[in-house]
């Protein structure tokens, strides 16, 4: 851990990097079935206050809350994904920012709903404050271990990689190819369409409560539209191409501002380029299969010109 | 077919949609008081509130409308744009002692400006390539999250705000608040003669809008990009200037919005892009894609929530109203108010 520390590298950031790489397969499993959902962020912010309030206020140990967190973003997006699933790009894309904003906005107001509910119901008692609104909820225990992390990611990989020779993973690839003739061959599409989604919800729920239970503070105002493009550069850097490629993505960008610290304040900037540079010029991300077969017979080329002075395609 | 030749039916029936919209806003803040059993002071000032921030919602939006009728494409950096308008206006002022006149047609060039150059970065090599639209989205984002950073650089996170005593030289004491009373009709509300300007620019430029894409040979020229840009290329239409010009015309758009924007808030900062952004996409959807007219409507719609859910005292649904509306309209009528069902696309 030396170097990586003398890097920029601390038990901190590599703790976030897992984090945002869990972030960044969540996003990856509704991206793979040729859904543009930006709800993530929105699941990422009822799982990170679910599990904090229940390890805060009601005494929770940490691996119940974050589970919890993780079943209740799932829950929620059942509702949300089955009359929202039926919309198709943009018009997905334009929904799911608009959940997300809600989602903020409820959990910002919170407080003043119970409010209103006790009094319109007479209630005599206090009601509680449970959000805090936008000064979030402070002082929270670091919880979150590096050890959970890993192995999170290793199962969340694992299923990653045995999602696409799956029945599951297949019917998903056919509804991205073409959702009528996916639904032709007999395919649920809606079925396939809402599991991936409730899935990535989960998994974003997830990563919500790891990185509730990480930052030691969390606020409303920290899962919104910037949060939502965040993840969506995450996936796009590692590419969708391959199922490691979100986890190098979520891993390589959040590394990237902390080894350029110099360039910290260039964080937004950098992460707008990246977007812009993949989706232009790479739009397989750094995951592709060809990117690393090209850059392989690049290098190669590179060394034969060095040992014997002469391109390896002249030679050929 | 977004910006449409408009057949009379359609035309009678967006002006039906849109009278019953405006009257039922207009009506909703009489009723309020009786519906909610709250007193509501004064039902004329909110309509009056309601027709000057909905000018400058359905201005900003109008770029998006625009990008999208003729690309196909949603635009998601014009919120960028229109950030770096106000910010262009209010330090021009600030740092080189421009009047705030012109202000606006500085702001307009170089909202334009950056609007091709966005063009050039991350939609150009994208249509090259035949990339999907979604992919274009994406690259929009990045190009937004590249101009917010620069202006945070460049300007920082505090607010900006046109110096008051520039704002105090206009004529006619354009920030005072007068006074205005209608007996006959026992109107009564008081507006600024700044906001009556802001009014006036913002549906003036909508207006020209209307008439450049709707009347102008430039605009058939667009129209027929629009509808297929094989056929405008064998009509020798450069396709790739009418492109460009449909992104000056919304970074020019945004531009201005951005600057009647700071003149009518105190407060810019890099992050007004982004609210207004979902503003903006709530304000498109609810009048139908790529229409022009229904981002004029849905401008004042959106105008109208916020208005009213702060009127009945719950300032707190003010920002969640639009995005329920956003929710509900996508489900139940994805085409929007005034846009023409298509199968297709939704």
């Amino acid at each position: 851990m030396g170097f990586l520390a003398s890097v920029g590298l601390n038990d901190f950031v590599i703790t976030l990097m897992f984090v945002n790489a869990i972030l960044a397969m969540s996003i990856y499993l509704t991206l793979y079935g040729g859904m543009f959902s930006l709800a993530n962020a929105g699941f990422m912010a009822i799982g990170s206050y679910v599990s904090v309030i229940l390890t805060q206020n009601h005494d929770w140990p940490f691996l119940p809350a974050i589970l919890a967190g993780m079943v209740a973003a799932g829950l929620i997006a059942i509702p949300i994904g089955l009359p929202v699933l039926r919309l198709r790009d943009i018009y997905l894309a334009i929904a799911t920012i608009g959940f997300v904003e809600i989602t903020r906005i409820v959990i910002l107001n919170f407080d003043k709903i119970v409010d209103e509910v006790y009094t319109r119901l007479h209630m005599t008692s206090e009601p509680p404050k449970i959000t805090n609104g936008p000064l979030g909820i402070t002082g929270i225990p670091v919880q979150t271990k590096l050890e959970h992390l890993v192995i999170a990611v290793i199962i969340l990989a694992y299923f990653m990689m045995r999602m696409h020779r799956s029945r599951f993973g297949r019917a998903l690839a056919a509804i991205r190819q073409d959702e009528n003739v996916a639904a032709s061959q007999g395919i649920n599409v809606v079925y396939y369409k809402n599991v991936a989604f409730v899935l990535g919800a989960m998994m974003a729920g997830l990563g919500g409560g790891f990185s509730g239970h990480l930052s030691r503070i969390i606020q409303p105002g920290s899962y919104g539209f910037g949060t939502a493009v965040d993840i969506l550069a995450y996936s796009v850097l590692g590419g969708i191409s391959s199922w490691y490629g979100p986890i190098l993505g979520g891993l390589a960008l959040t590394a990237l501002p902390e080894v350029l610290r110099p360039l910290k304040e260039y964080t937004g900037l950098i992460n707008g380029i990246v977007l812009l540079i993949f989706i232009a010029y790479l739009p397989g991300g750094l995951g592709d299969p060809a990117l690393w077969r090209s850059a392989r017979k690049s290098a190669s080329r590179i060394s034969n010109f060095i040992t014997k002075g002469k391109t390896a395609d002249a030679g050929a | 077919m977004p910006v449409s030749i408009d057949f009379p039916i359609s035309k009678l029936k967006s002006f039906g949609v849109t009278a019953l919209v405006l009257i039922g806003i207009g009506l909703l803040a009489y009723e309020l008081p009786d519906i909610l059993g709250k007193q509501v002071l004064n039902p004329e000032q909110h309509v009056t509130t309601v027709i000057w921030t909905g000018s400058v919602y359905s201005l900003f939006a109008l770029g998006y409308a625009l990008v999208f009728s003729i690309l196909g494409v949603l635009n998601l950096s014009h919120s960028a744009v229109f950030m770096w308008g106000g910010y262009i206006g209010v330090m021009s002022v600030i740092r080189y002692d421009i009047p705030i006149y012109y202000t606006l047609p500085l702001a307009m060039l170089g909202g334009g400006l950056i609007g091709v150059a966005v063009d050039l970065v991350a939609f150009a090599p994208l249509r090259r390539r035949n990339a999907p639209r979604i992919s274009q989205l994406i690259s929009s984002l990045g190009a937004s999250a590249v101009l917010v950073s620069l202006a945070q650089l460049e300007f920082g996170t505090s607010p900006e705000r046109f110096p008051r005593t520039e704002l105090k030289k206009l004529p006619y004491e354009a920030t005072k608040a007068r006074e205005y009373t209608v007996n006959s009709l026992g109107l009564d509300f008081r507006i600024t003669p700044l906001q009556i300007a802001i009014i006036v620019i913002a549906f003036a430029l909508m207006f020209l809008l209307q008439y450049l894409v709707a009347r102008t040979r430039t605009g058939k020229a667009m129209r027929v990009v629009a509808f297929n840009q094989k056929v405008a290329g064998l009509l020798s239409i450069s396709v790739g200037g009418i492109f460009r010009l449909t992104f000056f015309l919304a970074g020019a758009l945004a531009g201005a919005a951005g600057v009647l924007y700071a003149l009518a808030y105190p407060s810019l900062t890099p992050f007004t892009g982004d609210e207004m952004a979902l503003k903006g996409l709530t304000v498109i959807v609810l009048g139908g894609l790529g229409s022009i007219r229904g981002a004029v409507l849905g401008g004042i719609l959106v105008a109208a929530f916020e208005v009213y859910a702060t009127a009945i005292g719950y300032s707190w649904l003010k920002d969640a109203l639009p995005f329920v509306a956003l929710f509900l309209i996508l489900l139940f009528r994805p085409q929007g108010l005034l846009g023409e069902a298509n199968v297709k696309r939704a």
